[in-house]
């Protein structure tokens, strides 16, 4: 800012902020207005004790986890950490869970996760997993929709900025990933001391075909596409005739490095890249995939161990789509398109070019035969680019400002959020026209109706996740609660029933109709099949094993008592493992664990599981240990004490709950 | 130069604010004849917050210059005042009073009616891109996208600087959500 705008500014807000105040505050605008009526509040009421209609699952944002709500009620029921630690469950600072955060950085303990792709099979929800990008440090995450758990993270290997991510193919044969921030690949060596200027020679992109086994979920990296180091911003698998593609919006085909917000921001037309992924496999099966060196890690979570397992993987299959010509194609798209999104009959591609003032809608049988027409208007770094006009299917005219994200009703209507007009814009898919609109308070991010993304979806709500909510709810400081909005879309008139606060920022959320999920959640972890390798499963069996400065505590708990609950030999220097294994085989009974000075966290122990908290004594003395998740009457009870002695101090290594070591306590309880 | 611009546009403030409370007299329609049982409220967007503390948004900075009364009046009537009081981040050429005045007569008139708000949106459109393109960020012969995707091209002659060669940016004021170059000539789009 120069010195003459600083005195322009300061003259204005001085003079002029008491009566513009009047002027703007007494004059609040006509549009956009609602009316919430009084049989909104109905029509989100749940009543005590009454289950709601939907789950959905939130993205978190900068949190890195998922949170889960209920609709249409809005009320948060539990938040899922993925990828950042979470000292309130321990996970990430149980010993059990720590291999699940590695990556070929090591122990990296947060992320920002986006997107959540629910399971489908035939396209429609199959109410097996939740899958959901780690944005910084370019992972995809696994969630059980039995135990509401993160089950399995693997990293992405030549990726930066995982954002076009985890979106599935119609039988989720694939979780895809790209690379927002091209940067001279890992597989270069150490050819990637490059200057930053050298952006167009050296910076490369990627997209990742992430293989979901059908039974257990597991993934693995299966095939990489190198292309060009562009932008790549959303994708969404196609369906029914498209399924076997899957196409991803792309911004700065400019190649800036410096200054996006600008140099980014030039060319008229970005691309929506269509990707032939059956091609691909093809290629692959024909041995035309090449071996790049890299190294990423693959996290296994197990409910039958209750640990995981972090493997380090050095190798990934790449397809060079500029030298194999018919697996991806350009389709120019308006202005930094940001959301691509494909209608439930899978023959529409909705493009939303951020910066544009119109929806393009792309038509997939279009698309197949100017490709099979050879109708390009060139090529893009070695790439065939369509020409507009014979992929268009049309443009939605003056939709609003900011178009970003698009769902669907099922019923033949597309409804995308405009962040910078911030509404919703409800338009018919065939005839591209506008039939209502809506205000979002404010500036709508993501939008999620139930099933939307699917072939099936299930329509009645939109549900907005806004951007900002400044004066919506009591203020808690500069910082204020991220806010999403349920609309009821089951007439013809969109109508706003609800605010809710929410965790985090959100970005994309699905939602799934309760019966696909609530019936298979699971109560509680049988102790009969806990096969972790310090697992307790009577008290009986409860032991202290000393190896040389590790102590092991095999440790039970069951209401309202720990065993041992007075242990004794304890030195200076030894680095303890409390076992826990919660012997409880009843819905809804967790125990937790908490020492004095413990540097990590605290444990929640599931009736049935293990799981292991690290401690390392810094004083001597005697150090109360106790249950933190209430469990029952005696509650308060549920405690126990750890004797810490000098480093070489005599004092024996002895345990037990019901006796005092002092009374010379029995090593085993019975 | 540009301090004298910077007086004249300050000192209209205070009467350009005046004037919008005086206009204020048109009463809110619709939704308010709902069902006795139940009960209606009406809801603004994100320029009715309540807000004296932060800086000021483009809306509230051009609501404040007596110089572009004619310009606050076509946001009102494209109903765009609460998407000029979003995030942006934006960057608006304001036309001055005497830069509308200058198009034929009767022009603006034409076009603040209800039945030409998508004409005027599509003009409005025309003086904003959405990014801040700061003085100094210009460059001769730069082309700059707008919101209505139309294009607008930068001329630079002994230091002034042009859009599309016709109107001359002679202020510029930063805003909370963006910059307001002041020009004083409106942009008309050769379609």
């Amino acid at each position: 800012m120069t010195t003459i705008h600083m005195k322009i500014y300061h003259l204005i807000t001085a003079t002029a902020v008491p009566l513009l105040l009047l002027a703007l505050t007494g004059c609040a605008p006509k549009n956009p207005t609602q009316a919430i009526t009084g049989d909104a509040a109905e029509k989100v009421y749940v009543a005590p004790g009454k289950h709601d209609a939907y789950y959905n699952f939130v993205s978190g944002g900068f949190s890195g986890q998922v949170s889960v709500y209920g609709i249409p009620s809005g009320r948060l029921f539990r938040v899922i950490p993925v990828f950042s630690q979470d000292p309130q469950t321990g996970w990430g600072y149980s010993e059990e869970s720590k291999p699940m955060l590695n990556t070929s950085h090591g122990f990296t303990p947060w992320d920002d996760s986006h997107h959540i792709a629910l399971s489908t099979t035939n396209g429609e929800h199959d109410g097996k997993w939740v899958f959901i990008n780690g944005n910084n440090t370019p992972r995809i995450a696994r969630i059980s929709l039995k135990t509401f758990r993160t089950e399995e993270i693997i990293e992405i290997p030549n990726a930066s900025g995982n954002h076009s991510s985890p979106f599935l193919t119609e039988n989720s044969e694939y979780a895809v990933a790209g690379t927002r921030f091209s940067f001279p690949l890992d597989y270069a060596g150490e050819t990637v001391d490059v200057p930053i200027n050298s952006y167009k020679k050296n910076f490369k992109g990627t997209v990742s075909f992430v293989s979901i086994n059908k039974e257990s979920g597991n993934m693995a990296v299966a095939f990489q596409l190198l292309l060009p180091g562009i932008n790549f911003d959303l994708s969404r698998g196609g369906r029914g005739p498209s399924k076997d593609w899957f196409f991803f919006s792309c911004y700065n085909t400019e190649l800036a490095n410096t200054l996006l917000e600008v140099n980014a921001s030039q060319k008229d037309k970005d691309f929506i890249m269509a990707v032939n992924w059956k091609k691909a496999e093809q290629y692959i099966a024909a041995g035309k995939g090449k071996k790049l060196n890299v190294n990423y890690a693959h996290n296994v979570y197990s409910d039958e161990t209750h640990t995981s397992t972090s493997t380090m993987l050095k190798e990934v299959l790449a397809l060079d789509p500029i030298e194999l010509k018919d697996i991806v194609y350009f389709m120019p798209c308006p202005k930094s398109p940001h959301g691509c999104d494909v209608d439930p009959s899978g023959k529409y591609i909705v493009g939303s070019g951020k910066l544009a003032a119109l929806i393009p809608v792309f038509s997939f049988d279009k698309m197949i035969a100017a490709i099979a027409a050879k109708n390009f208007e060139g090529e893009f770094e070695g790439i065939p680019v369509l020409k507009y006009e014979s992929v268009l299917h049309g443009e939605v005219k003056k939709p609003g400002l900011g178009p970003l994200h698009t769902e669907f009703d099922g019923k033949g209507f597309a409804y995308t959020s405009m962040f910078v007009s911030s509404e919703i814009v409800k338009w018919n898919i065939e005839n591209l026209t506008v039939v209502d609109r809506v205000p979002t308070y404010y500036s709508i991010g993501h939008l999620s109706i139930p099933g939307g993304p699917t072939a099936k979806p299930h329509g009645q709500y939109v549900i907005a996740y806004n951007k900002i909510t400044k004066d919506r709810y009591l203020p808690t400081g500069p910082e204020l609660t991220q806010s999403a909005q349920i609309y009821d879309i089951s007439g013809e008139k969109m109508k706003l029933l609800l605010d809710f606060p929410t965790i985090g920022e959100p970005h994309y959320a699905e939602a799934i109709p309760a019966k696909l999920v609530e019936p298979n959640s699971t109560k509680f972890f049988k102790i009969e099949d806990n096969k972790h390798p310090y697992v307790t499963k009577s008290e009986k069996d409860a032991k202290v094993v000393r190896q040389g400065n590790q102590v092991h505590v095999y440790m039970t708990c069951i209401r309202s008592h720990f065993v041992p609950d007075n242990i004794e030999g304890i030195k200076m220097g030894d680095v303890l493992y409390f076992h826990i294994t919660n012997l409880e085989q009843d819905w809804d009974v967790p125990h937790g664990f908490a020492i004095k000075g413990a540097n990590n966290a605290e444990l929640l122990i599931m009736p049935g599981e293990t799981a292991t908290l690290k401690w390392s004594p810094d004083r001597v003395g005697v150090s109360a240990m106790y249950c933190t998740d209430f469990c029952s009457a005696l509650h308060q009870e549920m405690q126990g004490y750890i004797r810490v002695s000098p480093a070489g101090s005599s004092t024996p290594l002895k345990w037990g709950t019901g006796e005092t070591p002092e009374a010379g306590l029995a090593a085993e309880v019975k | 130069m540009k301090k004298n611009i910077a007086s004249i546009f300050v000192m209209g403030l205070a009467m350009g604010s005046l004037m919008i409370i005086n206009s204020c007299g048109s009463k809110t329609e619709e939704n308010t004849s709902a069902p006795s049982t139940e009960e209606s409220t009406e809801l603004g967007g994100q320029s009715a917050v309540k807000d004296d503390d932060s800086q000021q948004d483009i809306v509230k900075v051009a609501s404040g210059s007596k110089d572009h009364t004619t310009l606050v009046a076509a946001i009102k009537a494209a109903e765009y005042v609460d998407v000029l009081s979003n995030a942006g981040p934006f960057t608006v050429f304001a036309p001055t009073n005497d830069a509308f005045n200058k198009l034929p007569e009767g022009t603006v008139e034409t076009l603040v009616k209800p039945e030409n708000k998508d004409k005027l949106r599509d003009i409005l459109e025309y003086h904003v891109a959405v990014a801040v393109y700061k003085t100094d960020m210009f460059k001769d012969g730069q082309i700059i996208n707008m919101a209505n995707l139309g294009n607008v091209k930068i001329s630079i002659k002994n230091g002034e600087i042009f859009i599309n060669e016709t109107a001359k940016i002679i202020g510029t004021v930063p805003s909370s959500n963006g910059i307001i170059h002041v020009i004083d000539n409106v942009l008309l789009e050769k379609k």
